[in-house]
């Protein structure tokens, strides 16, 4: 289920740049607990973005992405009142959806 | 407006003194509200780890330099002058009349500033922090600067008996020649052992430490 | 498309290194390069996501009263959140105490909510009790960005915290003989390649008070003024100070009246 994104999506000239914080621990699998016991990997590993419910952009992901992470890319098309959907699938299956109006 | 100028300018000049947050300063330091500062300090902090409650007890030492003012006072002269001499009179020098140890061993110390805090083990060998402070091996480009570079030590102070026995005491117990450093008193407070000691001795003094290169 | 990689902060911290150590003159090309870098992560600043749960906690009805935050009254009136952090901390009649923004927010848990706040105070950090803690005064302290600090220190028991915040500031303990002066009383000073603000200065409080909570990126963590506190204290090999106390409180007058005029921006991004 997760904790919702942020994400902002402003159109300028036919040009819309979408700007995303996750909230996602990353974990790399590489790490170590305090009694020494390896943490298990878990990481956002498929992001997906779609514009009026359009597929924009799939981006595979892996744990070498840091925690919370942040990401901004730009779409060519987009407008004031359009709405931007992005989702992110971690590698336990988890996903979450979260959708912001263009402004 | 040029009062203002002048009362900043006072204060650039006055670089011990912080720039006043009221226009009037109150008495703050010890002996102003003694009750209600010990009775912050009792409410305010907890035990944690090996760390107990003792450690808010000050030496002799630590009061005198806890009040700035006082302690930078140029009538402190005396005051300072028996704090050093005490502390000096404290240091305890090497057992075996030797005074380098190991530069290799030296570094790994000066690197380490592990040990005493509230999620160290009691058992954990302590480092000396030195590189939070000093430059020393200048291949170490993460130093800090709250001290003075140490690069080039040894061959600045050679090792004579007394460039020995001055690094010595510096090191053990700092406060010995300067009654305020901000430097810890590694052998007499104990964050470090007379072998430890040893080693850092060796990485500033000995001729073939890369301090010394 | 511009993430966050890991190996990229690595490059950065090793570029910031390696021209640290090549010349000191080198060394404003470097805070240049790590302000860019700075700038970029406000951008995406992930404090954001810790505001936004902040707020929804603020906003919910919790604890056996079920009753939301919202009419907390810290110090502007109940209600009132909107550049209330930048005003403290200050005197309240209620509690006849001097309270910060997070012994603030205690209060209004256990008064309006009923909430046994002892098991919050106790709790460690990174616990799901301080998380909401940290969360809120996130919130809290992002309702103050952009607004000038003016802690007032005018009542007779601000300007004692005052007093005692800067005696505390310069006392001495432990087995180092470390005090928060050792590190944060000198100009230009850094330990290992961490810039030290000099905080008895305006322009050193205001760095630290300003920008605090923070996000830190190294960790991945929210840190509010009392956890940086408490981890100031730690390093210091002091013993722990417990959150809300008026130790830390007092350190905190003693700051913010010492920035008072600066701008806050918080939440901050700390590397």
């Amino acid at each position: 289920m997760g904790n919702p994104m942020k994400i902002r999506a402003t159109a300028k000239d036919g040009v819309t740049e979408v700007k995303v914080l996750m909230s996602h621990e990353m974990e790399t699998g590489f790490r170590k607990d305090s009694s020494g016991n390896p943490i298990p990997a878990w990481f956002i590993a498929e992001v997906t973005a779609k514009l009026d419910g359009k597929d924009v952009m799939k981006a595979q992901w892996g744990p070498s992405i840091s925690k919370n992470p942040y990401l901004s890319f730009k779409i060519k098309g987009g407008a004031a009142g359009g709405k931007v959907a992005i989702t992110w699938v971690d590698s336990k299956g988890d996903s979450r959806t979260d959708q912001a109006t263009i402004a | 407006m040029t009062t203002n100028l002048r009362i900043a300018a006072l204060s650039a000049l006055l670089f011990a003194a912080p720039l006043p947050a009221f226009a009037a300063e109150s008495a703050w330091g010890p002996g102003a509200d003694d009750a209600a500062f010990e009775a912050m300090l009792k409410s305010g902090f907890r035990e944690k780890g090996i760390v107990k409650l003792d450690r808010l007890k000050q030496d002799a030492t630590q009061a005198f330099c806890s009040d700035p003012i006082k302690s930078n006072a140029k009538d402190a002269a005396k005051a300072r002058a028996e704090i050093e001499a005490a502390n000096l009179a404290a240091v305890k020098w090497p057992s075996d009349g030797k005074f380098l140890g190991d530069f290799k061993a030296g570094e790994k110390i000066a690197q380490s500033g592990r040990g005493l805090t509230s999620t160290d083990k009691a058992d954990q060998v302590n480092g000396g922090n030195c590189y939070n402070c000093h430059q020393i091996d200048k291949a170490e480009i993460s130093y800090g600067t709250i001290g003075p570079s140490l690069v080039g030590y040894g061959k600045l102070k050679g090792t004579s008996e007394e460039a020995l026995k001055t690094t010595w005491a510096r090191i053990w117990n700092s406060k010995s020649s300067n009654a305020c450093s901000n430097m810890p008193r590694a052998g007499h407070m104990g964050i470090l052992g007379e072998q430890q000691v040893k080693d850092l001795m060796a990485l500033l003094l000995d001729p073939n430490s890369p301090v010394n290169k | 498309m511009t993430a966050h990689p890991r190996a990229g902060l690595a490059t950065l911290l090793l570029v910031a290194a390696v021209s640290a150590g090549v010349a000191r003159a080198e060394s404003d090309a470097t805070i240049e390069g790590i302000e860019k870098y700075r700038e970029a992560l406000r951008d995406g600043n992930p404090a954001e996501l810790f505001e936004a749960q902040g707020e929804e906690l603020w906003k919910k009805p919790a604890g056996p009263k079920s009753v939301s935050l919202e009419t907390c009254d810290l110090g502007m009136g109940p209600g009132v959140v909107a550049g209330a952090y930048a005003h403290l901390p200050r005197y309240f009649a209620d509690t006849d105490k001097v309270q910060d923004a997070e012994s603030r927010i205690l209060t209004c848990m256990a008064t309006l909510q009923g909430v046994d706040v002892k098991k919050y105070v106790d709790a460690r950090w990174t616990s799901p009790e301080k998380d909401e803690l940290v969360a809120l005064a996130t919130y809290v302290s992002g309702q103050s960005k952009g607004v000038k600090v003016a802690a007032s220190a005018t009542h007779p028991k601000e300007r004692a915290m005052f007093d005692l915040g800067k005696r505390m500031f310069y006392f001495q303990g432990g087995p180092h003989d470390f005090s928060c002066a050792t590190c944060h009383g000198q100009e230009g000073a850094r330990i290992r390649l961490q810039d030290l603000p000099n905080i008895p200065t305006q322009k050193g409080a205001a760095a630290g008070w300003t920008s605090w909570p923070a996000y830190r990126v190294s960790s991945g963590q929210m840190w509010s003024m009392q956890w940086r506190l408490a981890d100031c204290f730690r390093q210091q090999r002091f013993p722990e100070p417990i959150y809300g106390s008026d130790v830390t409180v007092a350190l905190s007058m003693f700051m913010a009246a010492t920035a008072n005029g600066a701008t806050m921006d918080t939440p901050g991004i700390k590397r």
